[in-house]
């Protein structure tokens, strides 16, 4: 049996990572879209506490700084999403385009 | 002393959160994907407590699982899924997005295989430490206090931003 070792969270993170990436790249939905940046920075606390268990508590004290990026991230995201759909009356990505031209 | 069940536990758990990984970015409807990413949260705190994380795994659960999930639910509520749900799902350049997605996946393997001088694996090297609530407390207020101020400040900043962007007239 092999011993549960740094590398394993690693590719697990990478692999919630890519899942993350996907959405955002590929749903039009924008609540799954902020939902898919969440799954990102999950993936990115993921491998900060996995080196914490070597290199000592910066990585858990700094997941913690990630963490309330992602809760203002997501106040201030969904703020843009109910003024978006206030105007347009739709919450897909690609008719966000008044600034195209 | 070695914890008994260690491998079971973190492919389980690991399994647990690609499964909700997955159902977030493939259901149609956005309240079973709000409820797939709270079992991918749920079993990422369950992770982090097998890091000897709990105060992390903690912070997961009330802050993640407990605030920014229902933030997302009550946005759910207040716009039209019913609309959003009969219209296609993916856009028009969701190949391309895919295939790059798949190539940074790729990317990553590749580095982490071949890249063992970059990631010397140690092991679980330190031992789990008495308090790691009061260590990271202290950790906080010390080595880590200008950043935790600003940290409040963002928090501010972003209450307000919400606030004005969700206002109907200032």
């Amino acid at each position: 049996m092999v011993p549960i070792t740094t590398l394993h969270y690693l590719v697990v993170a990478a692999a919630l990572f890519v899942l993350g990436v996907i959405g955002v790249l590929t749903r039009r939905n924008v609540v799954i879209v902020l939902m898919s940046i969440e799954l990102i920075l999950n993936a990115v606390n993921l491998n900060l506490v996995a080196f914490s268990r070597m290199w000592g508590l910066h990585g858990q004290v700094f997941s913690i700084f990630v963490i309330t990026d992602a809760a203002a991230e997501a106040a201030v995201g969904l703020g843009i999403l109910i003024a978006f759909f206030r105007n347009k009356e739709t919450v897909n990505v690609d008719d966000v385009d008044l600034m195209k031209w | 002393m070695q914890p008994v069940a260690t491998t079971f536990f973190f492919y389980f758990l690991s399994g647990l959160a690609l499964l909700g990984g997955v159902l977030v970015i493939t259901r149609r409807n956005p309240v079973h994907s709000a409820l797939s990413l709270i079992l991918t949260l749920l079993a990422l705190a369950g992770l982090y407590l097998m890091l000897y994380a709990p105060f992390v795994a903690g912070v997961q659960i009330i802050l993640y699982a407990g605030g920014i999930m229902v933030l997302f639910l009550f946005v759910i509520m207040l716009v039209n899924i019913e609309k959003a749900g009969k219209e296609e799902q993916f856009n028009k350049i969701w190949a391309v997005g895919l295939l790059a997605a798949v190539m940074l996946g790729g990317l990553l393997v590749t580095v982490f295989v071949k890249g063992n001088a970059l990631f010397p694996d140690r092991g679980m090297m330190l031992p789990p430490e008495e308090s790691n609530t009061q260590a990271i407390g202290t950790m906080l207020y010390g080595n880590y206090v200008f950043a935790f101020e600003i940290a409040s400040l963002l928090l501010l900043v972003a209450i307000i931003g919400a606030v004005v962007m969700a206002k109907k007239r200032i």
